[in-house]
């Protein structure tokens, strides 16, 4: 099997990915840090996806003679002013959070990478034109920009992902612009062109995936800051509604009681902490399987 | 420029200094475009924020409770009648004029509530940003001679936690720990509540309206109640600022020149602050530069948490209430200040950076 993905000259396209995806894995397995963070974003996808089975209580079921009771046994991490178990809520919360995370992935890279490509693909005045705004959109502050969408749309989590998303493509259209420039004038382009291939073909086809491996590393780093603006937005009243147990929003719950029950507020943060921790520690290790010479510069 | 044989070094040294101005003014023309287009930009997305995006823009600004006469008369003010473009070129000349309307909630001009609360945002982001440089350029030196070493893991483990902890949750904390738990700091607020409103706005900066007025009862209680805020800012623009002298310091540490300075018997301190690290203070300036701007934009969940009566203070109650006018305010606001920030630290380093210059 180890022979067969390792297998210097694979005889099918399935085999020459396959061997790929294997060796960026076991040049993964090496670096201690980005097994933590695979780790943690493994444990973080297991908790959304079985947070049924993992949660002891129901994250919306109250119970007012429990409430505001501390970490315990029977409650990990204490109960929230309404009696409602925290670590609970912390568990489903999670699918709040990798919903967002996923949903922000998917919509602004694809975005960035087509801007970025067609960018670089054509130059000229589509090049000045698609990067000025580009570049108008990266000059601004991230957060406020977030905000002021989530303020004209409404807040909602669907709402604040499409904020988030506003601000997130332009770093996306940058990297793949510069990635298509390197090999836009290279022999194999022109040997497709040759053919008679258009150009949505030569980019969809031949350009966007030499730029994936670089995307997926600034997605990955990326996912931290998308984690806190998600929270910031929740925290604020904008984002997830209650009673959704979105992090950001259970920490702006506890804020009343920060001074006598600690755990309200602390108790989701940690979990935001280890979530984004997490992502960047599988960044900079992706970075340094997939981008060796980006991570030389940092 | 092309070279022409000159008649002497007079000459030559006339021919360059006029490319040099020629090249000058280009730049600056250039310099003011960009920045000019930019804004238009900014413009042009508060722009759509506030009119386009909103299902009823006129709702959005007379808020829901209003009555059919007042829903009219803010459509016809609005112009909602008019073309798209018009109406932007009708904005655009409403800001520039200074005016954004009026705030719902406050009752008075944006413009007005503006420029009272910024310097409430501007003294705690400058505290933030001053702690942020005088311990973080040191640590980041430190972290680069001493690769390796416990501050240097340190320094490691801060740059990652800037990334991934929330600010508005380390000032609850914080409030917890250091306001509730040790009594190290003044609580919420900028002074106490019975100092409140005895200073006369000079600057609106309160430590120096204190010092102008000689109050220094005043003085030490804004300074107890700015610590807090003002190092947990310090702290995200710490992580930053050491983790990115750390790399400039161990790049120059790489190079030749400080290996010859070692081997001319050049003392190590001497090596360190005056070989490797002069050249990179350039550098910094753009780092400084990104995160007091930064800082800037950060300190609108700070100032959530410790009742700032700040810009980012001002900008979430807008945000509850949906002032609209309010919120496209205080985003171009900030907006406007970032960007500019942004410019002039590029500016400044093509300026102080030979390299940079062509």
């Amino acid at each position: 099997m180890i022979d067969w993905l390792l297998d210097d000259s694979p005889t099918s396209r399935l085999q020459a990915n396959m061997g790929r995806a294997w060796r960026v894995w076991t040049a993964l397995l090496r670096n201690p840090l980005a097994v933590v963070g695979a780790l943690i974003v493994l444990v973080l996808v297991v908790m959304a996806i079985f947070a049924p089975l993992i949660a002891p209580y129901s994250p919306i079921g109250q119970d007012l003679a429990n409430r505001l009771m501390p970490p315990s046994a029977e409650h990990w991490m204490g109960t929230d002013e309404l009696g409602r178990d925290i670590y609970s809520r912390v568990v489903y919360g999670a699918r709040i959070t990798l919903l967002i995370v996923t949903m922000v992935a998917v919509i602004a890279a694809p975005i960035g990478l087509v801007v970025g490509a067609v960018s670089g693909y054509f130059g000229g005045w589509v090049d000045r034109v698609l990067m000025g705004v580009t570049d108008i959109f990266l000059s601004m502050p991230k957060l406020i920009l977030a905000l002021a969408f989530v303020a004209a749309l409404g807040p909602g989590i669907e709402n604040a992902i499409i904020a988030i998303a506003i601000t997130a493509w332009p770093v996306y259209a940058r990297i793949a612009r510069a990635e298509t420039i390197t090999f836009r004038d290279s022999e194999f382009i022109s040997a497709v062109r040759l053919q008679g291939a258009s150009a949505t073909r030569v980019i969809l086809r031949h350009v966007l995936p030499l730029c994936a491996s670089s995307t997926i590393v600034r997605v990955t780093l990326d996912m931290a800051g998308i984690i806190l603006t998600a929270a910031g937005l929740g925290f604020l009243g904008l984002g997830a509604q209650p009673p959704l147990p979105e992090w950001g929003a259970m920490i702006s719950r506890g804020r009343n009681f920060i001074l006598d029950q600690w755990w309200v507020a602390t108790m989701p943060g940690f979990a935001i902490i280890l979530v984004s921790l997490g992502f960047c520690f599988l960044g900079d290790g992706l970075r340094d399987v997939l981008d060796p010479k980006q991570g030389e510069k940092q | 420029m092309a070279f022409e044989p000159s008649t002497g070094a007079a000459g030559a040294r006339m021919g360059m200094l006029a490319g040099r101005a020629f090249e000058g003014v280009a730049s600056v023309l250039r310099f003011v475009v960009v920045v000019a287009g930019t804004f238009l930009g900014l413009l042009a997305i508060t722009f759509f924020i506030g009119r386009v995006v909103p299902i009823d823009p006129v709702l959005s600004v007379v808020g829901d409770r209003a009555t059919q006469e007042v829903y009219e008369a803010a459509r016809q003010a609005m112009g909602l009648d008019r073309p798209l473009i018009v109406q932007f070129f009708a904005y655009v000349g409403d800001v520039l004029t200074g005016d954004l309307g009026m705030s719902i909630s406050t009752g008075r001009p944006v413009v007005d509530d503006l420029a009272r609360v910024f310097p409430a945002t501007l003294e705690m982001a400058t505290i933030g940003i001053i702690i942020g440089v005088v311990l973080g350029v040191p640590m980041g030196v430190v972290a680069a001679t001493h690769q390796g070493s416990w501050i240097d893991q340190v320094i490691r483990v801060l740059g990652l936690l800037g990334y991934s902890v929330p600010a508005f949750w380390l000032g609850l904390v914080g409030l917890a720990v250091f306001y509730a738990g040790l009594g190290w700091v003044a609580g919420p607020g900028r002074v106490d509540i019975f100092y409140d409103g005895l200073l006369d706005p000079v600057t609106g900066l309160y430590l120096i309206d204190s010092v102008i007025a000689g109050e220094w009862d005043i003085f030490w209680n804004a300074l107890d109640h700015l610590m807090l805020p003002a190092s947990i800012l310090g702290f995200f623009s710490l992580a930053y600022i050491a983790r990115m002298t750390r790399s400039f310091m161990l790049d120059q540490l790489g190079q030749e020149y400080v290996t010859t300075a070692r081997v001319k018997g050049v003392s190590e301190r001497r090596v360190i602050w005056r070989h490797a690290f002069y050249p990179i203070r350039i550098q910094l300036i753009t780092v400084i530069g990104l995160s007091y701007a930064a800082l800037l934009e950060g300190s609108v969940m700070i100032e959530t948490v410790f009742s700032w009566p700040g810009i980012g203070n001002y900008l979430t109650t807008a945000l509850l209430t949906a002032d609209m006018n309010a919120v496209l305010g205080a985003t171009l606001v900030i907006g406007a200040v970032f960007i500019m920030i942004n410019k002039i630290s590029d500016v400044l380093y093509r300026i102080l950076d030979p390299r940079a210059r062509r």
